[in-house]
C-alpha cells in the first residue's frame, strides 16, 4: 500500500506559527505607496510598546524591511531550523539576510516556493503578532498566504490618488470576494483632507485607520533609527493605526 | 542544524500521510532529497530518526528511504535544459544560500548557453516526500 505525495513544508506551516498571535499581511494593490515603511514602522512602534513581534519581509524581488530599519546582511543563526534576527526589539526575516544586495529575479511558483521554504523553516516562537510585509499587486504572494495562513488578517495602505483609489478598489472587492478579515484601510503620504480613502473604507464596510501625512524628510530617517522614532510616520501609526491587544478575539498575549 | 527542521516537516507529513490513508503501520518512508539544496544525507537521515515522537509507534520500525535526486534546469528563454555541474554556485555564501533557500539559486545561477536568469528548477530542487508504504490502510 503506498501513499503518495504531500510537500511536507506545507504540513508543519501551521506548527511553525503556533505560538503566533495575530498574522496581519501589509498589503495595497499599488506600488510605491509605502507598504515596507507603514509594515517596519508598524513593527517597531509595537516592539517599542513591549509587544512582541515580528516582521516577515516577503517582498522576495524588492526587499526593504531591513533598509528601512537600518539592519545589514548576516545569515540567521541555524539551529532546529532557522531564527529570525532580533532587531530594535523585532523578529524580523527576510531574504536580502540570505542575498543581500544581489537581485533575485523569481517568477511566482519560485517565490511560492521559497515563501513555503522559509515558513516550513522559521523559529518565529512566541509573537502577539506577526507582521508580513507583502509585495504590491494582487498576485502570487497574495494568493499564497491566504491560502496558507487561514488566521491571516489584511492592512491594506492606499492614498488618495485617484490611480490608487481605483487600485485599492479592486483589492478590496478581491478581499471581501475572499471573505479575507480586514484590519482596515490605512491612507498613507496624505496630501490632502483623506476624504477619499475614508470614503472607500466605508462603502466596503472596513475600519478606516487614520492618515499618515506625507513627510517630505523621511528619507533621511530610513535606516536611522532614532530618526524613524522621531518621524511623523511612526506618531502616527503609534496613535492610530493599531493595538494588536484590542481584538476581543485575539489570543492573550504569550509570554516571551 | 536546520535539517532538523526539515526532517521534522517529513515525518509529520509522513504521518499526516497515514492519517489520511487509515495507515497502521508505516514500513518504509521514501524521501528524495534535491542536489540544489545541498543537504547533508547522513545528517537528514540522522534527524530523521532523531525527530519521530517517542509515543509514535507507527514509527517504530520504519526504514527511511532516502536518496538524492539530481538538479535540472530549464531556461525559459532559450529552453536549454542543464545540470549543477553547467552553473557556477562554489562560492561559500551562495551555496549557503541556497542550502537555505533553493530560489536564491536565480540569483547566482544563470543559463550557460544565452545567460538568463530566468530558468525553472525541473528536478532535484529540494526535499520531497515521495510516498510512504506500509499496512493496516483500512481506507477506500
Amino acid at each position: 500500500m503506498g501513499r503518495s505525495s504531500i510537500d511536507p513544508r506545507q504540513v508543519v506551516v501551521g506548527d511553525r506559527l503556533a505560538g503566533v498571535g495575530r498574522i496581519i499581511g501589509v498589503t495595497g494593490s499599488k506600488g510605491g505607496i509605502g507598504k515596507s515603511v507603514v509594515a517596519a514602522t508598524l513593527a517597531l512602534s509595537l516592539a517599542d510598546r513591549g509587544v512582541a513581534v515580528g516582521l516577515f519581509d516577503l517582498d522576495f524581488t524588492s526587499p526593504s524591511d531591513h533598509v528601512v530599519l537600518g539592519v545589514d546582511r548576516s545569515f540567521p543563526d541555524e539551529v532546529f531550523g532557522i531564527d529570525p534576527h532580533r532587531v530594535h526589539g523585532i523578529d524580523m526575516m527576510s531574504v536580502a539576510f540570505f542575498a543581500g544586495e544581489v537581485p533575485v529575479p523569481m517568477r511566482g511558483d519560485a517565490a511560492t516556493n521559497a515563501l513555503l521554504e522559509l515558513l516550513a523553516i522559521t523559529r518565529w516562537g512566541d509573537l502577539d503578532i506577526l507582521i508580513l510585509d507583502m509585495p504590491p499587486g494582487l498576485g502570487d504572494t497574495n494568493f499564497d498566504v491566504i491560502h496558507l495562513l487561514p488566521r491571516l488578517e489584511f492592512l491594506l495602505v492606499g492614498n488618495g490618488s485617484r490611480v490608487v483609489i481605483e487600485s485599492v478598489r479592486r483589492a478590496l472587492h478581491l478581499f471581501k470576494e475572499l471573505k479575507v478579515p480586514m484590519v482596515g484601510l490605512l491612507e498613507n503620504m496624505q496630501r490632502s483632507d483623506g476624504a477619499a480613502v475614508a470614503d472607500l473604507a466605508g462603502e466596503f464596510d472596513v475600519p478606516f485607520l487614520g492618515s499618515i501625512p506625507y513627510e517630505p524628510d523621511l528619507e533621511e530617517a530610513l535606516g536611522d533609527i532614532d530618526l524613524l522614532r522621531a518621524s511623523q510616520v511612526y506618531t502616527a501609526i503609534r496613535a492610530e493605526v493599531i493595538d494588536p491587544r484590542s481584538d476581543p478575539e485575539a489570543p492573550a498575549p504569550a509570554p516571551r | 542544524m536546520h535539517e532538523l527542521a526539515l526532517a521534522d516537516s517529513v515525518v509529520k507529513a509522513a504521518l499526516r500521510a497515514a492519517d489520511d490513508a487509515g495507515m497502521k503501520n508505516i514500513e518504509r518512508v521514501i524521501v528524495k532529497v534535491g542536489e540544489l539544496q545541498q543537504i547533508e544525507k547522513d545528517l537528514f537521515e540522522f534527524s530523521l530518526t532523531n525527530v519521530i515522537p517517542h509515543e509514535e509507534e507507527r514509527l517504530a520500525d520504519t526504514v527511511f528511504d532516502v536518496s538524492e535526486e539530481l538538479v535540472r534546469f530549464e531556461c525559459r528563454f532559450c529552453r536549454h535544459e542543464y545540470g549543477r555541474e553547467d552553473v557556477d554556485l562554489d562560492d561559500d555564501d551562495q551555496a549557503e544560500a541556497i542550502h537555505f533557500i533553493p530560489e536564491l539559486s536565480h540569483a547566482y545561477a544563470r543559463c550557460p548557453q544565452c545567460g538568463s536568469p530566468d530558468f525553472d528548477i525541473t528536478a532535484g530542487r529540494g526535499i520531497t516526500l515521495e510516498r510512504i508504504e506500509g499496512s493496516g490502510d483500512d481506507g477506500p
